[in-house]
């Protein structure tokens, strides 16, 4: 008699249903979540909250700090954008065209999550290494692809892709026909259709495909070392120093890179959900 | 094609398709076949015989035994925690479940190395753990424990992510049906649920498999680089590229290179089989 009236009227963490386990299920993950991954990024936080603020300050201004971070967002940037040119390409041919192999190539777009990262870096590094297979070529015409930041920017376009054509691919396959159609019996020529009509429905997938292969690449360790010659000032990684600095039991040091890594990431991560509400919001689907 | 004169409009000019075609089959090459390829090209560029030789060294079969031995225990304990976490999620509405599955998405934002690092400094020589557990002779840090600990981070999110999507769009009504008919609460799960979910759950155990195995980031924190104790298949692959013995640095890498071919033709497989029942399979 009085359910409804308890249901409405007090504050309930759960509605009501028949289907049981719901705190077992609930209660083991949310233990498991906290033993693993909670109470270790606390600890992080914790760490670097113990360091004072000029301590703090002290860390990312020395130079060797602000240069590998500047290196691993600029590499990261710069892949990233990359990446969203030839993965939207990608992403077309594969959804547009008819060819033999079609599978296969849609396939081996996610080798980069599949093959480790150190098995990736030394094999781009023997690749594009100037006695490499590519680098041979690419020293003919005066580029140095390896031990340096053009290496880094190598390794994380190999990393980066499959995030931008696997967030642009399915909202590819979504696109109406009917509306390409319109454009060009509107007198569109397909160059007019292709940037005014289908690019501005894309672009939210294209931001979240970027967005995600920056994060991605800010963060890569494995398939970096390898390929960057790893030159303090010139082609260290933000990871790499971390590495360094734990070596060194530096632990502070390497506390304050990893927090100002995690802040900035969490910012990036906010970015990303912001445009997929917009996105939903605007189109109906999320990228 | 009869009608190939007549060009859609919805399609390029030939020219512009095979331009555009011939890009990124080249980008493809350049970035994902070639490296493929060296890496089997450089494990056998002295012959079979010396492949095989490296493979057989006492250091690289301990490496090998300790990445299957991470993965046994790293997988299992992320299917686990995979299933009851999608189970709670998607099962049932309550309070806070965004922010829950945001949460379980954590360790795809965090750097490999920041993964590691947060092992250290909770069990490392400075902190509050650490002076307690070598008291008490418990080893983690540069130990096998450390080095589970570090892939169940990483590897945290894979299973749960492919089944929280899928059992939501299953909705509760098959398991509604199975308790009114009188099933137990395992009952169900068994023969209802678990029927239903079996494909995209080996897709997740898939991709977490192939993750754990191949971690190399986060490992390499808190593994000490031990030869032949506390060194995984992709940690001993860095050890021997960097003392420039590049037959047996690549000969181990084209392990994992094989284990990754394995993982990309049954995910395609999956896919290609069982597409509406790993629906979620194709987002990441």
């Amino acid at each position: 008699m009085t359910t409804s009236a308890a249901a409405s009227g007090r504050w309930r963490l759960r509605q009501p249903s028949v289907i049981p386990g719901f705190g077992l299920t609930l209660g083991f993950s949310l233990a498991y979540l906290t033993l693993i991954i909670l109470i270790p990024l606390a600890g992080l936080v914790w760490r670097s909250a113990s360091l004072s603020g000029e301590e703090f300050l002290a860390i990312l201004s020395d130079e060797r700090t602000i240069k590998a971070l500047e290196v691993s967002f600029g590499t990261a940037f710069v892949a990233a954008l990359i990446n969203v040119v030839f993965g939207v390409l990608v992403a077309w041919v594969i959804v547009r065209y008819e060819f033999p192999g079609r599978r296969i190539v849609d396939a081996i777009v996610d080798l980069p999550f599949a093959l480790p990262t150190a098995v990736a870096g030394i094999a781009l590094a023997a690749l594009y290494a100037p006695n490499g297979w590519v680098g041979q070529l690419l020293n003919l015409v005066g580029i140095k692809a390896a031990f340096n930041p053009t290496g880094i920017v190598i390794a994380l376009v190999f990393i980066g892709l499959p995030f931008v054509v696997r967030t642009v691919q399915p909202i590819m396959e979504e696109i109406d026909r009917e509306v390409e159609e319109a454009a060009a019996t509107l007198g569109a020529n397909r160059f007019q259709t292709i940037r005014r009509v289908l690019l501005p429905g894309l672009a939210p997938a294209i931001l979240t495909g970027f967005a995600l292969a920056f994060a991605r690449g800010v963060g890569e360790y494995g398939s970096v070392i390898f390929i960057a010659g790893n030159i303090p000032y010139v082609s260290e990684i933000a990871p790499l120093l971390i590495v360094i600095r734990l070596e060194e039991f530096n632990y502070g040091a390497a506390t304050a890179i990893a927090t100002i890594m995690l802040c900035l990431s969490f910012a990036m991560l906010l970015v990303i959900n912001l445009i997929q509400t917009w996105n939903r919001r605007r189109y109906g689907h999320g990228a | 094609m009869a009608r190939k004169t007549l060009r859609s409009p919805t399609t390029e000019a030939p020219l512009a398709r095979y331009a555009l075609m011939a890009a990124a089959f080249l980008f493809l090459a350049l970035f994902l076949i070639l490296p493929l390829v060296a890496v089997f090209i450089e494990a056998f560029r002295k012959g079979p015989g010396e492949f095989f030789a490296s493979l057989g060294d006492p250091d690289t079969l301990a490496a090998i035994r300790l990445t299957l031995l991470v993965a046994v225990i790293a997988v299992p304990l992320n299917l686990v925690f995979g299933v009851a976490a999608a189970w709670a999620i998607a099962k049932f509405e309550f309070k806070g479940k965004a922010f829950l599955t945001t949460l379980i998405d954590l360790p795809f934002s965090v750097s490999p190395v920041i993964s590691g690092l947060v092992y250290v400094l909770l069990f490392g020589a400075g902190s509050v753990l650490g002076p307690w557990l070598k008291s008490h002779g418990i080893e983690i840090l540069f130990a096998v424990p450390g080095i589970v600990l570090a892939t169940v981070f990483v590897t945290f999110p894979f299973v749960a992510r492919e089944l929280i999507p899928l059992m939501q769009e299953q909705g509760t009504g098959d398991e509604e049906a199975a308790l009114s008919l009188g099933a137990s609460g395992w009952q169900t799960f068994w023969y209802v649920t678990l029927p239903n979910i079996k494909w995209g759950l080996l897709y997740g155990v898939l991709l977490c498999n192939a993750r754990a195995m191949g971690e190399f980031g986060a490992v390499s924190v808190v593994s000490g680089h031990i030869r032949g104790l506390t060194n995984t298949m992709p940690l001993h692959v860095e050890i021997l590229y960097n003392e420039y013995n590049f037959v047996a640095a690549f000969a181990v890498a084209s392990l994992l290179a094989a284990l990754a071919l394995v993982t990309l033709v049954v995910k395609t497989a999956l896919e290609l089989h069982y597409g509406a029942e790993i629906a979620a399979g194709r987002k990441h």
